[in-house]
């Protein structure tokens, strides 16, 4: 279902051509999500009263870059905060359903969302280092304050290895004591990156992190994650579209229901959501009718 | 509206707001006036005897309120290692644990210490530890300050330790940092400074208290640095005893100690104030 | 350069050799220790309660409700009354605010409403040091400047002239209930000053511009805009100074004289439940001394925390009223 509109969308898809658009995706195989990347079993989830997601459900493929999109409110990040653990600080948070890391269920009853957070790593809206450590410090806290025993040595070659993935090391390398404070926005958002690398997390989850920065940042950042994408699964929440068409190699697409719970409409690869979506809201959506 | 009423409506504004200014200056005026007396009085007996000697036998000239300083100093050190502590934790703990309603209820017992007299307290340390240990000593006065420091470092330090952006707490959680570890090594840091400043205007409110010492450091005209051994002399208490007493020796004695004690305890309010805008 | 998942000794690995357990001793060891500092508050208010009642109990049991009302503190004949204590302290206190709340307004206005900034930081810094002053060195300042101006301007004036009203009748010493309260209120004004400066301040801007709009002039908006917004705060400062005279010791004692008493002379040397401590607790060498002492302690806190309810009780009413509603 091909429509002129449609055709805008694929000049970015193609226009960044490499591996997005150039090779045709096969839709996500739940063996391999299963072995080793995420699946997402009939999520529910609240905030006290208010159901927040339906029945969501989800394969993520591993070491490729999913993108959740849809308007504003409809669960996006609370769909992403699920799949570390964060959801339930949120006071009289709940969440019922599986999400499955590598085959075992993050919400079996014995877990430590501690130990599921260092397996995945989260970045924020608004890059949030520690203001009172320097650059150095910030990126060795994960590794510092997890009381892992690490050797000073050895924290120095982590701190560095990290810094090389987020591409912020040629930057800062002259000055790693430095505050973190004294960083450009774009810089503290890759400074958040290599924190969250730090401790080598299997999946790497992105809230928005370019909605913050300039359009010069951006770019950068969206280079950095089809980088980090060779060794990282990665699942980043963006409300923009040319950016998921641009960066991501499977899209899914959320939608507000009329209770203003979240729902799953459709997911699969990018091309495939973008040219011939199976649904008529992700068409609205796209073509810009709707949302 | 008639250009008459509105003239009136107009002076009566100026008055009024002419009265206000001058309450303003009033009140400083108050300031200028009793810091005025305080120097102008103590500053005349101040001399390096002063500050190194003992007090003299009864009536006779000279003499010093050395041990009142050390025995101050020891009876606020020992309040403040245990007020300190205790109250960042409980600050701690009204932050970053406590639930909305037990939440409320600790911040009413906090603001009802806050108010109780802090003679009451000196009577409450007075029959819970001076009479079990026996004797007076400057670990019981150490205890008395420090029930009168903790519900106000309790609630600066809530307050200091709210105002850390839930962004840190979040970072710190993402990063699978287990939530003692963000308390300790994330969010105390980040607050820091405004904890030190509320444990500084705790200490300069606790080292002018006169009546709590009363009932349990007694007070004592010769040397100690025994913190349990028995009855210790502190500044405050020394002002009130030679401020009363008969001798007019005494009474200047009173002025100059007077004078030290506002000298520091100004001085640390206004350190407090400079770490917060400050550093 | 090693990139991304793999080896033995990175913190991926170390991480996954750890099996999934069950709960965190840390957080968990945590949480009571800072409960238990956290409730130590608790425990220290009822433990107070508790020990107060305590050892006010023979009292308690010799004079009963009669405390509360006896005229008498006799230490000789062992016969304790609370009502001239209770008395004192509460006209002591109604005269520090009868004389501070003016001023502590004004000067809050002044602060708020009145000063260009560069004066507002200084000024209100000054005033804050007024509180940050020992009561001890306010009561020798007291004894040694302040009664004997009372005692010269006020009360030797007022002899000749005033002294048929029972108010202004008394020996003209200087100390008494006029000195504790002027005493009271300079203690008293730098605490509502700043409480009502800072909710003052809070006022949005937009009621000022309304008033304004509305042709008033600078005090009407004041009057108008301004204060009744934050009635429920200026309340509140006016309660918490309250609470520090009723409580206020050593400065109280130093001006007050010791005369025990019920009369409607501020000249009269008087007591309060504080200054009655004071003065006698290190004197007491009998139980049932100690224990109507301990009594008026007791007496004390009970009006503190009665206080501090109503206060709250007024702000939450306040709080909850159509007006601020409605906005």
């Amino acid at each position: 279902m091909q429509t002129d509109s449609l055709l805008d969308l694929q000049a970015p898809v193609m226009a960044y051509g490499m591996r997005v658009g150039s090779e045709p995706q096969a839709p996500v195989s739940e063996e391999e999500a299963l072995a080793e990347g995420l699946v997402v079993r009939k999520l529910n989830a609240w905030y006290g009263s208010f159901q927040a997601l339906r029945e969501v459900s989800l394969l993520v493929a591993p070491e490729r870059i999913t993108a959740i999109i849809g308007p504003s409110g409809c669960g996006k990040s609370t769909l992403i905060r699920c799949f570390n653990r964060m959801h339930e600080v949120a006071p009289r948070a709940r969440v019922t359903g599986q999400v499955l890391l590598r085959g075992k269920d993050i919400y079996a009853p014995a877990t430590d969302p501690v130990l599921v957070r260092r397996r995945v790593g989260m970045v924020f809206q608004k890059p949030n280092p520690f203001p009172t450590m320097s650059i150095f410090d910030n990126v060795a806290a994960g590794l510092r304050l997890n009381g892992f025993l690490v050797r000073r040595s050895e924290l120095a070659d982590a701190v560095e290895r990290s810094l090389r993935q987020a591409a912020l090391w040629d930057e800062v390398k002259d000055k790693p004591n430095r505050p973190a404070t004294e960083l450009s926005g774009g810089q503290q958002q890759r400074l958040c990156i290599a924190r969250a690398l730090a401790v080598e997390p299997e999946v790497v989850l992105m809230d928005e992190p370019c909605s913050a920065l300039d359009p010069v940042a951006t770019l950068k950042i969206e280079d950095l994650m089809r980088e980090l994408a060779r060794n990282y699964t990665i699942v980043i929440v963006t409300h923009n579209m040319q950016q998921a068409a641009r960066v991501s190699d499977y899209t899914a697409v959320m939608m507000m229901a009329d209770d203003r719970a979240g729902e799953m409409i459709e997911f699969g690869p990018t091309r495939e959501v973008f040219t011939n979506p199976r649904d008529k809201k992700t068409e609205d959506y796209i073509t810009g009718r709707f949302g | 509206m008639s250009g008459f009423a509105y003239r009136r409506r107009k002076i009566a504004s100026i008055v009024v707001l002419g009265l206000c200014a001058s309450s303003a200056f009033v009140a400083v005026g108050v300031l200028a006036l009793i810091l005025g007396f305080v120097l102008l009085n103590g500053i005349n007996y101040l001399n390096l005897d002063f500050f190194t000697h003992m007090p003299t036998p009864l009536g006779e000239p000279g003499g010093g309120v050395a041990n009142s300083i050390v025995g101050s100093l020891l009876i606020i050190g020992v309040a403040a290692l245990i007020g300190i502590p205790v109250g960042v934790g409980a600050g701690v703990f009204l932050s970053e644990y406590a639930g909305a309603r037990l939440g409320n209820i600790m911040r009413f017992t906090a603001d009802v210490l806050t108010g109780v007299p802090s003679i009451v307290v000196g009577v409450f340390v007075y029959s819970v530890v001076v009479l079990k240990m026996g004797h007076f000593s400057a670990l019981a006065a150490g205890i008395a300050l420090a029930i009168i420091m903790l519900p106000i470092v309790a609630r600066s330090s809530e307050e200091m330790l709210k105002l850390v952006p839930r962004s840190q707490r979040e970072a710190a959680l993402a990063l699978g940092i287990t939530r003692w570890r963000t308390i300790l090594s994330v969010i105390i840091p980040a607050a820091r400074r405004g904890l030190v400043t509320g444990g500084l205007l705790a200490v300069a409110r606790a080292g002018g208290e006169t009546a709590p010492l009363m009932f349990t450091a007694l007070g004592n005209r010769f040397w100690s640095l025994s913190v349990t051994g028995g009855p210790i002399d502190a500044l405050p208490l020394r002002i009130w005893r030679y401020g009363i007493g008969p001798y007019d020796e005494w009474h200047q004695q009173a002025w100059a100690a007077s004078f030290v004690l506002v000298l520091v305890v100004l001085a640390i309010s206004l350190a407090a104030r400079l770490v917060l805008t400050r550093r | 350069m090693h990139v991304g998942r793999g080896g033995s000794t990175t913190a991926a690995a170390l991480a996954r050799r750890r099996p999934w357990r069950i709960g965190n001793l840390g957080d968990a060891l945590s949480r009571t220790v800072f409960a238990g500092l956290g409730l130590s508050l608790l425990a220290l208010a009822l433990l107070m309660a508790y020990e107060l009642v305590l050892e006010s109990r023979h009292s308690i049991r010799a004079f009963g409700w009669g405390f509360l009302t006896g005229t008498r503190w006799d230490p000789v004949d062992q016969v304790f009354g609370a009502a001239p204590a209770i008395y004192g302290t509460l006209v002591s206190s109604v005269i520090a605010l009868m004389l501070a709340v003016p001023v502590s307004l004004g000067a809050a206005i002044f602060l708020s409403e009145m000063a260009p900034p560069w004066l507002r930081s200084p000024l209100s810094f000054l005033i804050e040091m007024l509180a940050a002053l020992p009561s001890v060195v306010l009561g020798l300042w007291g004894l040694y400047v302040l009664v004997p101006w009372v005692r010269d301007f006020v009360e030797k004036s007022s002899l000749g002239h005033l002294s048929f009203i029972p108010l202004f009748d008394g020996p003209p010493f200087g100390f008494g209930m006029l000195a504790a309260g002027l005493i009271l209120a300079i203690m008293v004004l730098p605490i509502i000053t700043a409480i009502a400066r800072d909710v003052m301040q809070a006022v949005p801007t937009s009621q000022r511009e309304a008033m304004l709009a509305l042709g008033a002039t600078r005090w009407e908006v004041i009057l108008g805009a301004v204060l009744p917004y934050c009635r429920s705060g200026l309340m509140a400062a006016v309660i918490l100074g309250l609470g520090r005279a009723l409580g206020e010791t050593m400065a109280v004692t130093m001006v007050i004289g010791k005369g025990y008493n019920i009369t409607a002379s501020l000249f009269q040397p008087a007591s309060t439940a504080a200054s009655t401590l004071a003065s006698e607790f290190n004197e007491a060498t009998y139980n049932l001394y100690i224990s109507a002492l301990v009594e008026l302690a007791l007496i004390l806190m009970g009006i503190t925390l009665l206080l501090n309810i109503l206060a709250r009780l007024l702000v939450w009413r306040v709080a909850r009223s159509p007006e601020v509603i409605a906005e």
